[in-house]
């Protein structure tokens, strides 16, 4: 699986990451870190605790490092959950963040893909 | 590689990628710095401060927002020194407002450019700079210029004096009491309205207020004695003399200091009921730097030697001014004189070494910056810095102290990197005073009367020691908090902080509470010993000597048979075992102690009915300790019927023992006159088991 593959799969945009980041590698070290990345679970857990400021947060950071990396899915559905988090909790909170999570999912399993096939 | 170094860029973002992300464009070019919040944001621009080239921000934080570090940043002018580039997801307009409201240099929505944030990053970064050393340019050319133009103003007036027989010292007195006296006038009254920069400019002009008499024949200026009528008028013309010299100015006419000077020079011979000259003027028609001048000017003639008279002191000086002998002045001016008169002559002193000292100084600076001339002055003085700063932290990390500095605004303490680690606290808290972090580490209480301490301090005494518990990680130590409070050099004076260290000090401190209650108890029974119990009770009688008191004295009997049959060790064990009953049957309020080998001392207070309380304690104390049957024997001494303090107090009680002991033993008495003449059962400690039956 390329990188180019990668971006297909889970929904990004190679070229408009490729024209804005200007090299492939730099592409590919933040895609493989974005793994590390613990926004995600921040989320999760804020919104366990139902601590929606922090949830709100997580969410934005999310779409912040997506709209660095042109991870177009995710941003969108994590921009929108920011927005219905951004005074506090909405009932469409639920449905995104159950969006928010299924991209999520995308994302990570093909950048896993993309990471298994690199190393090999 | 060049060896110079890399400018620093500090990037405050909460997400770790998108720094790293950052940090990536950048880093071959600049050092990089990263904070994860905005509170850490601020902390490290509070160390670092124009150290940071360039900050990139981002809005949605924890801890602290974007917005919230900009007016931190707005708050100490730190703004002005360090550019901010704001990068976020937020694009609405409002957002990009505020932030430029707040004095970013560049905002950058997400997703960004690599090439654009590259290139804003380093035109901004030029910009500054540029912005900086052309700054640096000005401020050294004016520095330079004020000290060159101050030194023409020296010779200029040194030359008429020099001219006029003077003392050279004229020029600087009169300019050191104006100076005085506008400070004072301006404290007293907003009648005139002078700034600071108004203020210095009067007193740079007062050097010139007799330049007019170079105009002057040398003949007339000098004669010793009174002035011809002729010779006087030709004397009164050096005011439009001077006036029209700096009038005739080819250039500089607009300059404030020729045109204060003008008004100096023609018009500090008028006087207040209009009767001066050269044009009569009247009241406040005559500028009020010509009027102090004026004043200063007589105050200086009359306190120094001329060719045509002595010098006065300074207290008949000001006694003939305020007279109205020397001329008529604003009512004003004579107030401020009368309130400043006792302090002028130091205040004249002072200033006459201060500027001897300056002038050294300033000799000495010249040099130094002639031999340095690549460097400006502010650069050297940034270098300075750079220096204290590398040398303070290097000793802070050595000393194994805790360190700290603490700012009222914003509020926030900084303590040394080995501190915070002791404590497990952040090097940085925000709002010290209010978070629970600081709570867990120092009680509230304290934490208050501690910065009350530090506020009732002043600027002459600024130090200040406090005692009280630390929390260090759990657990609770004894530590000395030493500080030095800073105050402002406002006029009245502001707390800004403080900075001080913290030594645990808990060792030591135990040790010499366990010395305490060594000397202050009995090793064998714990009970307080009689020296000790003694100061107590003195204290005790001291603090309510209205109540009622029983000192009860007891031993045990036949105890020299019970050391002689089982033993001394079953001795002790006896006392201890007697001592242990003691402590149970008296109350908390009361004293218990062991005054001597076998002999036992309680002292209490008492309401009514004292025999019941008594015959209870005497009660508890029988029995029987293994196979010794411990019988006692008592004697009680009241105050209520022995006066003449502790000692005669302690004696009756000894005496009723006494009594108790030749009577039979095994019961208790109260002491009454019948015994007055008996002796003493009581033995010193030191003879440890000796029993009382042998007296």
């Amino acid at each position: 699986m390329t990188l180019q593959e990668c971006y297909a799969a889970m929904g990004g945009n190679y070229e408009d990451a490729i024209g804005r980041l200007r090299s492939e590698r730099l592409v590919q070290k933040f895609v493989l870190k974005f793994l590390d990345d613990g926004s995600y679970h921040l989320l999760c857990r804020s919104l366990e605790e139902k601590n929606y400021p922090e949830a709100f947060r997580a969410a934005h950071t999310i779409k912040g490092v997506c709209q660095n990396l042109s991870i177009d899915k995710l941003q969108s559905s994590s921009s929108r959950l920011c927005e219905s988090l951004r005074n506090g909790y909405t009932p469409e909170a639920d449905n995104l963040a159950e969006e928010v999570a299924a991209d999520y999912q995308l994302t990570v399993s093909a950048i896993q893909a993309f990471q298994k096939e690199s190393a090999g | 590689m060049s060896t110079e170094q890399k400018q620093k860029i500090l990037i405050v973002d909460d997400s770790e990628l998108n720094r790293a992300i950052l940090a990536d464009m950048l880093d071959d070019e600049y050092e990089i710095i990263e904070a994860e919040n905005g509170l850490q944001g601020v902390g490290l621009l509070q160390q670092r401060g124009s150290e940071i080239s360039l900050v990139l921000l981002d809005i949605v934080m924890p801890e602290m927002d974007g917005f919230g570090v900009l007016q931190v940043m707005g708050e100490n002018h730190w703004i002005e020194d360090v550019p901010v580039i704001m990068i976020s997801a937020e694009s609405g307009s409002s957002h990009i407002e505020r932030a430029y409201e707040l004095g970013v240099t560049d905002f950058i929505s997400r997703p960004f450019d690599a090439l654009i944030v590259h290139r804003r990053v380093v035109n901004t970064i030029m910009l500054y700079a540029k912005q900086k050393r052309l700054a640096n340019m000005v401020a050294d050319q004016i520095y330079e210029n004020e000290q060159r133009s101050s030194l023409l103003i020296d010779i200029l007036s040194h030359i008429v004096e020099f001219r006029n027989g003077e003392s050279g010292l004229h020029v600087l007195n009169v300019r050191t009491l104006t100076e005085l006296m506008l400070n004072h006038l301006m404290q007293k009254t907003d009648r005139y309205q002078l700034s600071p920069s108004d203020i210095s400019t009067i007193c740079t002009a007062s050097a010139l207020h007799d330049i007019g008499k170079i105009s002057i024949d040398e003949k007339i200026l000098n004669k010793p004695g009174r002035f011809t009528e002729e010779e006087f008028a030709i004397m009164k013309t050096h005011s439009l003399a001077g006036a029209e010299m700096l009038e005739n100015l080819p250039i500089h006419q607009d300059d404030p200091l020729v045109k204060v000077a003008y008004h100096i020079c023609r018009w500090h011979h008028e006087r207040w009921d209009g009767r001066g000259y050269p044009d009569g003027l009247r009241g406040d028609e005559i500028p009020i730097s010509a009027q102090i001048v004026a004043l200063a000017d007589v105050y200086d003639a009359l306190t120094s030697k001329r060719c045509y008279k002595d010098s006065f002191s300074h207290e008949k000086a000001v006694e003939m001014i305020l007279a109205g002998q020397c001329g008529a002045f604003n009512p004003l001016l004579i107030e401020c004189l009368e309130e400043l008169a006792p302090e002028i002559p130091t205040q004249m002193n002072n200033s006459n070494s201060v500027a001897q000292r300056d002038r050294r100084e300033m000799r000495n600076v010249a040099q130094e910056m002639r031999r340095h001339e690549e460097l400006t002055a502010s650069e050297r003085t940034l270098q300075l810095l750079e220096h204290e700063r590398i040398k303070y932290s290097f000793f802070a990390d050595m000393s194994k102290e805790i360190q700290f500095e603490y700012t009222v605004s914003p509020p926030m303490i900084t303590l040394s990197p080995w501190g915070a680690d002791h404590l497990g606290l952040e090097e940085i808290i925000m709002d010290p005073l209010h978070q629970p972090e600081a709570k867990a580490v120092i009680d509230p209480f304290d934490l208050k009367s501690f910065t009350d301490v530090l506020r009732s301090t002043s600027p002459d005494l600024p130090v200040v020691t406090y005692d009280c518990k630390l929390n260090y990680k759990g657990k609770w130590r004894w530590t000395q908090i030493v500080a030095r409070a800073i105050w402002s050099n406002d006029e009245p004076p502001r707390y800004t902080g403080a900075i001080g260290k913290a030594v645990d000090i808990h060792d030591s401190r135990m040790k010499l509470n366990a010395l305490e209650r060594m000397a202050s108890h009995d090793a064998l029974t714990g009970l307080l010993n009689h020296a000790y119990a003694k100061k107590r009770i003195l204290e005790r009688i001291e603090a309510r000597p209205a109540a009622s008191y029983a000192l009860v004295i007891f031993d045990l009997d036949h105890f020299k048979a019970a050391n002689d049959t089982y033993g001394h060790s079953f001795g002790d064990q006896v006392l201890v075992h007697l001592a242990e009953k003691l402590r149970q049957c008296i109350r908390g309020g009361d004293i218990a102690a062991r005054a001597g080998g076998d002999e036992f001392l309680i002292f209490l207070e008492y309401k009514d009915e004292v025999e019941t309380v008594i015959s209870r304690i005497f009660q508890s104390l029988g029995g029987q300790f293994e196979q010794f049957p411990l019988s006692i024997s008592m004697g009680v001494a009241l105050t209520e019927r022995v006066t003449g303090g502790y000692d005669v107090l302690f004696h009756a009680a000894d005496a009723a023992l006494y009594t108790v002991k030749r009577g039979g033993r095994g019961h208790y008495r109260f002491y009454d006159d019948s015994m007055r003449e008996t002796l003493s059962v009581i033995s010193p400690i030191e003879d440890g088991g000796d029993a009382p039956e042998d007296v």
